[in-house]
């Protein structure tokens, strides 16, 4: 069953969401896109921009939007309702459980030599997990032309401007917002 | 006191725009500063805690800093805080966005925002992998490429680099030990 699926998706997302948001954003890609199609590339980008621009971690932004659009599915905006609250409650369980067992008894786990060779290891990966997601919202696998996120010039002329920004430490919900209005003004007005 | 901490990090969860690290200053003006449950000192083993821990680390640090109140439902109650704020906006959202979406200027807005969130995702890339040994952008190459080109589970190139992580240190212990 599709509701079944959806926690277990997000509950293996919450469970190797390791190095934070963007690297999660790997993660929740290939369930979700990759593995099994509940969202096309695009909307996955759209899901990431909505998260960028709302409060709250995009794993917890991601399952709440995913959980409502798999929910609707079947055909009731009831479902819709109860698939976000499946996935976000599955996103969450692995936090609460191994940060209270962390808590409890693993106090001692900080600073540990295995615990800290293993997050050593996994850096690179985490990286190039970025990187992927990177890569497949710009090229997408065989994305017909709804799906893709890079649709001419002026794509790629707001990718460069939004990067100069983001390097230079201009506030990530400002650059949004402006690339906002540039698309209504490139796309809508002209 | 259950309240309390419910809503404590419901203020948390309610503005903390663009991912965990930028709430970690909001939760230590309320939880060591205006609340005193964590001390300072404490509060910085525990964010590196939270960070080995997966899950997104301001969940962690609600969770942890609950427990440490009043166990499970402490925990719970500091979950639901975090959680509730961006829950209710995304399903709010949802609930409008099928409707909305098929309007030409809401869709002219998504396609410059499409591009502009890929260049926000790249900037962490450059910056995480600054300063890194030459030989581990080979390892961040082959990561990002196994799993965008021929679509593999991120889940096993974590596990692998993770072991590989330890056995790296198994073998610098085993030649300090000679």
């Amino acid at each position: 069953m599709i509701l079944w699926q959806l926690f277990v998706s997000y509950l293996k997302i919450g469970f190797f969401g390791f190095g934070g948001g963007y690297a999660m954003l790997s993660l929740i890609q290939n369930e979700v896109v990759v593995q099994h199609g509940w969202m096309t590339n695009a909307q996955f980008a759209d899901i990431v921009a909505v998260s960028q621009i709302t409060p709250g971690p995009i794993a917890i932004n991601s399952a709440t939007y995913v959980g409502y659009t798999v929910g609707l599915q079947m055909g009731n905006p009831l479902y819709g309702i109860l698939g976000s609250m499946i996935a976000t409650l599955a996103v969450c369980l692995p936090s609460l459980t191994l940060m209270m067992l962390v808590a409890r008894f693993f106090l001692r786990l900080k600073g540990n030599r295995w615990v800290e060779a293993a997050m050593h290891g996994m850096r690179p990966a985490v990286i190039g997990m970025i990187a992927a997601a990177a890569l497949l919202l710009i090229f997408p696998h065989d994305g017909t032309p709804d799906d893709r996120n890079f649709i001419d010039g002026w794509s790629w002329a707001l990718f460069a401007a939004v990067f100069v920004g983001s390097w230079r430490k201009v506030n990530p919900i400002l650059l949004i917002g402006l690339s906002a209005a540039a698309g209504i003004a490139i796309y809508y007005a002209f | 006191m259950l309240f309390t901490i419910f809503a404590s990090f419901l203020k948390i969860g309610a503005f903390t725009f663009g991912g965990g690290y930028a709430m970690i200053p909001l939760i230590e003006r309320e939880v060591i500063d205006r609340r005193g449950w964590v001390e300072r000192r404490e509060f910085l083993d525990l964010l590196t805690l939270a960070q080995s821990v997966p899950g997104p680390i301001s969940l962690n640090t609600a969770v942890f800093v609950g427990y440490r109140m009043r166990g499970l439902r402490g925990a719970a109650a500091a979950l639901a805080g975090t959680v509730l704020p961006s829950f209710a906006i995304i399903l709010a959202i949802a609930l409008f966005f099928a409707n909305i979406r098929e309007n030409p200027v809401v869709d002219a807005a998504f396609r410059g925002m499409r591009p502009a969130v890929v260049a926000l995702i790249i900037g962490p890339v450059l910056s995480l992998s600054r300063g890194m040994h030459p030989a581990l952008y080979v390892v961040i190459a082959a990561a990002a490429l196994a799993i965008w080109g021929w679509g593999w589970s991120p889940i096993y190139i974590l596990a692998t680099a993770a072991a590989a992580g330890i056995a790296w240190e198994m073998i610098i212990a085993g030649k300090s030990k000679r």
